[in-house]
């Protein structure tokens, strides 16, 4: 009987060797969590940043082992593709230099470091879910596997109302988002009664479906759910406030990585699954990307706060990449995994820059606080120059080729008004970036900043984030750890400031990436060039 | 002759070179030997001296090298740089642009040596990053004029704004209204603007040709011009490569950053600047624009003859009304880059060589009359107004003989080598439209007019309040001799770029050219020229035939 029953029971197979990065993070997700409930100060503080460093090169060598795989795995709700290995390859990256500039952060510490690292590994799986998802249950599980650790990770500056009320807003607006995605596929669902991309992609081609009203309804909230995560105009307005408010380096990791995911789904989507719907969204997007740019550059002129200013580049850049996506073709596919992977170092520069003055002045991320940079720290200066430099899309940089390939794509693709839109965007961008370079070599420092060589003290600059009164209910951890020696406690972090070399090596591996790729980008063509074939469309 | 990427590296690698070697000499050594900086003498100022010198060098072997007779693009160098765009990292010298190079070179020498040499004004504060940034703008330039490749040459153009924005910024003067940096700003943003929308244009270019033509993409110039592009996209692109090589030049409406950049930068920068980046503009005309869109150049033929007619005018007007020496320095060039669009966009090879020659004299003249005000405000008490010079000739004669030499050419003096190229400029304007010639020739009128106000104000009449006047040093003459001494060359032997450049500039020019006459007879009909040589009977014999049959 019991012969007969396992007989009938056959597992289904899975295929463990393509799920291995996935495995790889949230097993090591567990790992981190468990390691961090250990005692040691030194051990939460140095060992976990070091064993999510070493979970993150176990993904990687997995991923890269993986290379070349074509296959659908799990039923075909995953597909392992150059794709999803490109997009994965990127995601690790940055969650890798994430890791580095979050490891003497304020956030790790108060948040405890165990849990923000699971946190960040967790939340890297969901992206990688993402990232290979073939099928809309499973973009919607990786978007939610995405989404909640970020919105605990934006408010784990437990002291700064800002980075709650960062928390909040993003829980809030991100819900909505996944509120409205889950609507349009439950649509899609209904419309084709089918789950997977490649059966959705059939039924529209084939059933006539792309024209039915409860499709097009579908595809509506889809877009419009998907642009909330890549932060598409006008589906925006929570970026600045939660870029800004929460802790730097989860801005870092949100800036790159979640726009990573969701414009890899949103490509896998549109392009794969919809693809026969073409004729009535291409116009849409095509809509969205040219709002988005504009409103974007358009926002971020005249902001005084770095990563606001940061966030609106975000979205003007989400616009360009929206063009790839819009030409639905092989090259425009190209363009937009060539964008992204460029997009990481751009970003990563500033950031870690961004960081490391929050950390050195008192004047968190003003752009005063990089003012004279130039002349004081040039390791720091070099950095954001070549990262807003690359950002506006000067030539020699990895910018400049990527604007490059979009606007080549958008024009062999037949849309080159938006081309000239791309164009119009970089000029009004050139507007914001500029200035910053002029702040970092044309500045004094500003008058009163606590120099790195000057007497240390609460007295001489604002008190540091981390010296702020303390609010009532902070974690255990803190008040036996920070709490007793509040006034030691900022001029110690002031000192340590000035040694922090893994924040100076991201900054200075991801200029020179920056300026690399700007000059032999070919290494970064071969990698993106498998990733069009993998759409399988023309 | 070695390959001319060396030519192009060079200077960027001196600069590279000197702004590292003391940051990590500084690491060791302790700090306060800042004495042997005040003196002038840096190593990143030596090493620059020795990168644009023999970047020099090099160029007048290119120059020498360069036969009249075998024409063509010499010294190739044709590299793919990223396959999957079709961009080559191709470079090539001919006669549109060998001596532009040298041009290039020789002014890139004079203004790192006038630096070097600086007595009175303190020498650049951290000297590594102001010979880097201008060293960097010597080889952006050399690479835009040697491109061979449209996304490379618009790769170059865009980059080589860059140092500038730097050099401005970080070492210029701040006059009242608008400081160095808002100068600069508004300078880089106008002149960036005009680049990027040049980028679409020129990605257009290459994906709009590769769809006509069949082939994969490419940007390679001379592949392009074997692709030529359909009349309405040649139209729209047209006008945005104009819409940036006019600001670059400036031309009339699109000057708005000129009087605020000329006046915040450093004067060995403006030299360099005044005398080099504006010629990109006017070479770009003559290299891309003519072979590459020749029905819309001879479509929008009269918009452009008249932009630079209004450059001409205005430029003039204001040159004679300012008394800011370096502004009336400033609005002259504008006067004389319409001429340069004058003779370009007469579309005869008369015009274009005309126009070839002066952007090489005009370079030359304006470099040597910005060091020349340098040295005039330096004896009027700092002031580079007019009102405040005067009488400076009265214990100066040799500086006043060498500033007489450049006004005379500014002027285009017969006898000097801006007179060949004026003549020859308004020699082609006026076969192709009478008017405007007509018009244009005010234009050499009012250039004697501010060029000799400008001298006669400065070196003559009444002594100015605070005017201390003295000779020529011989560490500024070491600058200004050998420019003037080139001037003078040229005057004696303007056959020298006019021959060698003859053959490469009919070639630039013939297509655009061809499409202009039979425009006119044909009402909107575009035909080659063969057709048009052929006797008209004969041609027309078949199609009578046939109607006749018809009948």
């Amino acid at each position: 009987m019991i012969a007969l029953a396992t007989a009938h029971l056959k597992g289904p197979h899975v295929d463990f060797a393509g799920l291995s990065p996935l495995l790889a993070l949230l097993g090591g997700a567990v790992i981190v969590l468990l390691v961090g409930l250990i005692g040691s100060r030194w051990v939460r503080g140095q060992a976990v940043p070091a064993l999510t460093l070493a979970v993150l090169g176990t993904a990687l060598g997995l991923t890269i082992w993986q290379w070349n795989a074509e296959k659908s795995i799990v039923s075909g709700a995953l597909r392992i593709d150059d794709l999803a290995l490109v997009l994965g390859l990127i995601l690790i990256g940055g969650a890798a230099c994430a890791v580095l500039l979050a490891w003497r952060s304020l956030a790790a510490r108060e948040a405890g470091h165990g849990e923000f690292h699971a946190l960040l590994l967790t939340s890297l799986g969901g992206m990688w879910l993402l990232a290979s998802a073939q099928n809309t249950v499973m973009v919607f599980v990786g978007l939610e596997l995405l989404s909640i650790p970020l919105y605990v990770m934006c408010a784990t500056e437990l002291r700064r109302e800002h980075s709650l009320e960062s928390g909040l807003k993003y829980l809030i607006i991100g819900s909505v988002g996944s509120a409205t995605l889950l609507y349009g596929l439950a649509m899609i669902y209904g419309a084709t009664g089918a789950t997977d991309f490649t059966a959705i992609a059939a039924g529209l081609e084939h059933g006539g479906l792309a024209g039915d009203p409860l499709t097009l309804t579908g595809i509506a909230l889809c877009l419009a759910g998907l642009s909330f995560k890549a932060s598409v105009a006008p589906f925006h307005q929570w970026t600045p406030d939660v870029y800004e408010g929460a802790p730097t380096a989860v801005t870092a990791f949100m800036a790159v990585a979640t726009k990573v995911a969701a414009l890899g789904v949103f490509l896998r989507f549109f392009d794969v699954a919809l693809f026969a719907a073409r004729p009535s969204w291409a116009p849409a997007v095509a809509v969205l990307a040219t709002v988005t740019i504009l409103v974007g550059n358009v926002g971020a002129l005249g902001q005084s706060s770095l990563k606001r200013m940061l966030a609106y580049s975000s979205v003007a850049q989400a616009g360009y990449m929206l063009a790839g996506i819009v030409v639905a073709d092989r090259l425009g596919a190209q363009a937009l995994v060539f964008y992204l992977a460029v997009y990481l170092p751009m970003n990563m520069a500033a950031f870690a820059v961004i960081v490391a003055r929050e950390r050195e002045t008192g004047l968190g991320d003003s752009i005063r606080a990089v003012a004279g940079l130039g002349r004081d720290r040039p390791l720091l200066a070099w950095p954001l120059t070549i990262s807003m430099l690359a950002l506006a899309g000067i030539p020699a940089t990895a910018g400049f080729i990527g604007k490059f390939y979009l606007i080549d794509a958008t024009v062999s693709g037949g849309y080159t008004w938006l081309g000239v839109i791309i164009v119009i965007g970089s000029m009004i961008s050139l507007g914001y970036y500029l200035p910053v370079i002029a702040a970092v070599w044309m500045r004094e420092a500003p008058a009163g900043e606590a120099e790195t060589d000057a007497p240390l003290g609460p007295a001489d600059a604002p008190a540091p984030a981390g010296a702020l009164p303390a609010l009532a209910g902070g974690s255990p951890e803190l008040d036996d750890e920070d709490v007793p020696e509040e006034d030691e406690q900022g001029a110690q972090e002031r000192l340590a400031a000035t040694r922090q070399p893994e924040v100076v090596f991201v900054a200075l591996l991801a200029g020179a990436a920056t300026i690399f790729f700007g000059i032999v980008p070919q290494p970064l063509f071969d990698l993106v060039h498998g990733a069009g074939r993998a759409l399988g469309v023309s | 002759m070695p390959p001319l990427s060396i030519l192009i590296w060079l200077p960027a690698a001196c600069g590279v070179l000197g702004a590292i070697i003391p940051a990590v000499a500084a690491r060791g050594a302790a700090r306060g030997d800042s004495a042997a900086a005040r003196s002038g003498w840096s190593l990143p100022g030596i090493l620059a001296v020795a990168g644009s010198l023999a970047a020099l060098g090099l160029a007048i072997a290119y120059i020498a090298d360069y036969a009249p007779s075998i024409g063509g693009l010499r010294h190739v160098t044709d590299v793919v740089w990223i396959s999957e765009l079709g961009i080559h990292y191709k470079l090539g010298v001919d006669g549109l642009n060998v001596f532009l190079v040298g041009l290039t070179t020789l002014l890139f020498a004079a203004a790192v040596l006038a630096v070097n040499l600086r007595s009175e004004t303190p020498a650049p504060e951290r000297p590594g990053l102001f010979y880097f940034h201008l060293m960097l703008a010597e080889s952006a330039v050399l690479g835009a004029f040697l491109a061979q490749d449209l996304a490379l040459f618009v790769a170059f153009f865009d980059l080589m704004l860059i140092p500038f924005y730097f050099l401005i910024g970080g070492w210029g003067r701040d006059t009242v209204p608008p400081t160095r940096v808002k100068a600069t700003l508004k300078l880089v943003i106008y002149t960036l603007v005009g680049s990027l929308l040049m980028l679409a244009a020129a990605i257009a270019t290459g994906v709009l040709a590769s769809q006509r033509g069949g082939g994969h993409i490419t940007f390679v110039l001379s592949s392009l011009q074997a692709m030529p592009l359909g009349r309405g996209s040649q139209e729209w692109i047209f006008l945005l490569f104009a819409a940036a090589f006019l600001v670059k030049m400036p031309a009339f409406p699109l000057h708005g950053w000129m009087p605020d950049g000329y006046r915040a930068m450093p004067i060995e920068v403006l030299m360099v600047f005044s005398g080099v980046l504006s010629k990109v503009g006017a070479y770009g005309f003559l290299r891309i624009v003519l072979p590459l869109y020749p029905q819309a150049a001879a479509h929008f033929q009269t918009l452009m003859l008249v932009i630079a007619l209004a450059s001409i005018l205005y430029g003039s007007l204001l040159a004679f009304t300012h008394t800011d020496a370096r502004l009336i320095a400033g609005y002259s060039s504008m006067a004389q880059l319409g001429f340069i669009t004058l003779g370009i966009f007469s579309l005869n090879p008369q015009g274009a060589q005309g126009s070839l020659l002066q952007m090489v004299n005009h370079g030359l003249v304006v470099a040597a009359v910005l060091f020349i005000i340098a040295l005039l405000a330096r004896r009027a008490g700092g002031s580079e107004d007019l009102r405040d010079m005067g009488g400076i000739a009265f214990r100066a004669p040799l500086l006043a003989s060498l500033f007489l030499i450049v006004a005379l050419a500014t002027l285009a003096m017969p006898g000097s080598s801006n007179f060949v190229g004026e003549f020859l400029i308004l020699l082609g304007v006026f076969k192709a439209k009478l008017v405007i010639a007509i018009i244009a020739f005010t234009g050499v009128v009012m250039a004697s007019v501010y060029a000799l106000r400008l001298f006669i104000r400065a070196m003559h009449n009444r002594v100015g309040p605070r005017v201390h006047t003295r000779e020529i040093s011989v560490r500024d003459g070491a600058v200004l001799v050998p420019l003037v001494g080139v001037i003078l060359f040229l005057a004696l032997y303007p056959q020298l770029p006019l021959r060698r450049s003859e053959g490469s500039v009919k070639a630039a020019v013939l297509s655009a050219q061809s499409y202009t006459r039979p425009l006119r007879a044909t009402a909107g009909r575009p035909a080659p020229p063969t057709i048009r040589l052929l006797p008209r009977g004969r041609h027309g014999a078949p199609l009578t035939a046939s109607s006749g049959g018809a009948r």
